[in-house]
């Protein structure tokens, strides 16, 4: 295969200027090699059968832009959140642009990850860190990992509670016919930290952007982590989005994806409980149209005792847009007293929509509470009725039972300037004005 | 104001009316009895402009008008309002939320601006005031978890909100208790008024003790059987509908 190839042979010029004796090029290059023996996923593969990437991977897309475009921040200004103060890290092109950026230093690091990987000062945390909940035997994580190089990097030290949420926003431009990118993010979050994050992807062009994104997401004793990510970009970009959430005892990780636009877009979210009294909360929402697809693949490792997870999607398929959920709960045979829940709810508006969903429950331990619970349906006739018999035409009423439908997972978002947003977007989306709210 | 002209309708192929005649003038109360599965909910539905429920033959007219091509909230925009017998459950979406949108929808389609937040609020809360709805149970999600006396309370709310000129309240008293039943049957005395109408479709008796029609329809197989005053709920408490058939 072509991108294949064109990947494996850019690596060493990739590699060149890597001092061969550092972890970071041990890593790598065993990254190339895992890549090189798997290459792209293809729907034989069990995690695979319902999401195709041929339709991405035959573009010729170019794997290092070796220029970026300016971005004037009046022209970009609706991709980030109004009227809040935040720290903002943005990339374009898979270049970070510092005009566009709000960093930090000051006792805290928010900042990039080619400084972290490069400078001694960062050089104990990356080795303690870097690469260290991925799972090795995924091809896109290993391709992503062998050219790591830039992207978020953060390090909240004990017993910091951030005040801004950080955004970070990776644009495309369109400055190459078609462009790859790879960002690598690292958030560590010490003992009794806090930290809210806000993430999103958005191509500025009709140029194909293919993006295959690596989290590592570790959080410590007592910290809390809420992640957000807004999935709303044009339709000619896709997205794989690997993240790796490795959490200590006390400690409390929530994501939300809101998944309204794009292509294709691959969420394979992982967690792993590696001590006690483990919170793990994964809730998205799902809108897409045409024959966008939109794959949730989430899995939850309950390694240890007392620890709960819970899961809340809920998709709303109109056109020909196919949705993918599939939701792996491990529990070891240690992991006693565990609780995990899983809610998937889905809407398809059209004949011609589809989603699959799976639940897949591994499960060791007998001491424990685990329900899960899947619905397919339309969109309800009576309530449509009795909405329209009070005078709400019908689209604003499909509308609003549709906002009813995800209300519950936008209703654990505890960002209103974010929540705003959002309803923002999915008014826009299901083309009503903002006449109601909720 | 309403006026019904030989009225068939049928659900799925079942022919339920079969050439109904009713005339409703402003200022006038109709109470509409009958067994069960006599029809009186396809009345209320095929009024309402329910796209279940088949027109085969005959007209609605309404303020002169023939609506029976109109959408459900186009003919809520002209002034007409069902009272659900079962009002629908929605999650997500708060009583307040929901009125708003309502009202706001029903402005906008008759082309007036929204309602400013102060004068709904205001509004609101004297019509809550009115049938003794609790503050609290405004924020709640529309219908969920309310005992049928709940339902039935918030149904003739949007009424008082609405202020429609027509109002068919659909066996608004079943799931009522007695206090419950003087509630609602006060609130609507006092939304009645010479320039609307109201027709109160009932299984029993006991609401009309409360709400005193000027006329009363006895609904049987489809067809109106009978028609008179409001002595005529009382011969039918009394002697039960066999008399009639």
């Amino acid at each position: 295969m072509q991108l294949t190839e064109k990947l494996i042979s850019s690596f060493l010029a990739f590699e060149l200027d890597t001092d061969i004796n550092s972890p970071v090029h041990t890593i790598r290059t065993s990254a190339i090699k895992k890549f090189e023996e798997l290459g792209f996923p293809n729907r034989k593969l069990e995690n695979w059968k319902y999401t195709s990437l041929n339709r991405i991977i035959k573009e010729d897309y170019t794997v290092f832009s070796k220029n970026k475009n300016v971005i004037d921040f009046k022209k970009v200004k609706e991709y980030f959140i109004d009227n809040i103060e935040s720290y903002k890290i943005i990339f374009v092109d898979g270049f970070f642009d510092p005009f566009l950026s709000q960093t930090s230093h000051d006792g805290i690091d928010i900042c990039i990850m080619s400084a972290a990987l490069n400078k001694k000062k960062y050089s104990k945390i990356i080795n303690e860190f870097f690469n260290k909940s991925t799972n090795s035997e995924d091809s896109l994580t290993s391709l992503n990992t062998a050219f790591s190089k830039e992207g978020v990097y953060i390090h909240l030290p004990k017993n910091t509670i951030l005040e801004k949420p950080v955004e970070i926003i990776h644009f495309a431009t369109g400055n190459e016919a078609a462009l790859m990118l790879q960002p690598r993010n690292l958030i560590v979050v010490e003992e009794n930290s806090e930290i809210e994050i806000i993430e999103r992807h958005q191509s500025l062009t009709s140029n194909p952007i293919f993006t295959n994104c690596v989290t590592e997401i570790f959080a410590q004793k007592n910290a809390n982590i809420d992640y957000y990510k807004i999935q709303n970009d044009v339709i000619s970009s896709s997205l794989v989005d690997n993240t790796y959430i490795s959490q200590k005892n006390n400690s409390d990780v929530k994501v939300h994806t809101f998944s309204f636009g794009g292509k294709l877009t691959r969420n394979n979210l992982n967690f792993y409980q590696n001590d006690k009294s483990i919170n793990s909360t994964m809730k998205g929402v799902t809108i897409i149209d045409y024959d966008q697809l939109v794959d949730h693949h989430t899995l939850v490792h309950h390694a240890n005792p007392n620890c709960e997870s819970h899961q809340d999607y809920k998709g709303i398929f109109s056109g020909k847009s196919t949705g993918v959920f599939n939701g792996k709960i491990i529990v070891d045979k240690i992991a006693q007293k565990t609780n995990a829940f899983q809610q998937n709810n889905n809407i398809l508006l059209d004949e011609k929509s589809t989603i699959n969903s799976k639940p897949q429950l591994e499960i060791f331990a007998d001491d424990v509470k685990c329900s899960h619970g899947c619905t397919v349906g339309q969109l309800d006739q009576d309530a449509l009725f009795y909405l329209r018999a009070r005078g709400i035409p019908k689209k604003e009423a499909k509308a609003l039972l549709t906002y009813a439908f995800a209300n519950n997972v936008l209703e654990s978002v505890n960002i209103p300037e974010l929540k705003h947003k959002v309803k923002k977007i999915i008014a826009k989306k299901l083309g009503v004005s903002l006449g109601f709210d909720l | 104001m309403l006026s019904i002209d030989n009225l068939h309708v049928s659900v799925e192929g079942k022919a339920i009316l079969n050439g109904i005649n009713l005339d409703v003038r402003a200022g006038e109360v109709h109470a509409i009895m009958g067994p069960n599965g006599s029809g009186k909910s396809t009345l209320s539905s095929a009024i309402a402009g329910n796209e279940s429920y088949d027109i085969d033959k005959g007209n609605i007219l309404f303020k002169g008008e023939n609506i029976i091509e109109l959408a459900p909230e186009e003919r809520a925009h002209k002034g007409i309002f069902l009272s659900f017998q079962y009002p629908i459950e929605i999650p997500g979406i708060t009583v307040t939320n929901f009125i708003k949108t309502s009202i706001n929808s029903n402005l906008k389609a008759r082309g007036e601006n929204e309602m400013p937040a102060n004068k709904m609020l205001k509004k609101i809360r004297d019509k809550a005031a009115l049938l003794e709805i609790d503050s609290k149970f405004l924020s709640r999600s529309l219908n969920e978890g309310f005992s049928g006396g709940e339902k039935k309370r918030n149904e003739i709310f949007q009424m008082a909100m609405l202020e429609p000129s027509l109002s068919i309240l659909d066996e608004t008293d079943s799931g009522l208790d007695i206090d419950a039943l003087k509630i609602v049957a006060n609130g609507v005395n006092k939304l009645k008024n010479k320039d609307n109408a109201i027709v109160v479709i009932t299984h029993y008796q006991r609401l009309l003790d409360h709400i005193i029609p000027d006329y009363v329809h006895v609904l049987y197989d489809g067809k109106i059987v009978k028609s008179g005053g409001k002595e005529l709920a009382l011969q039918l408490e009394e002697k039960g509908y066999d008399w009639i058939k």
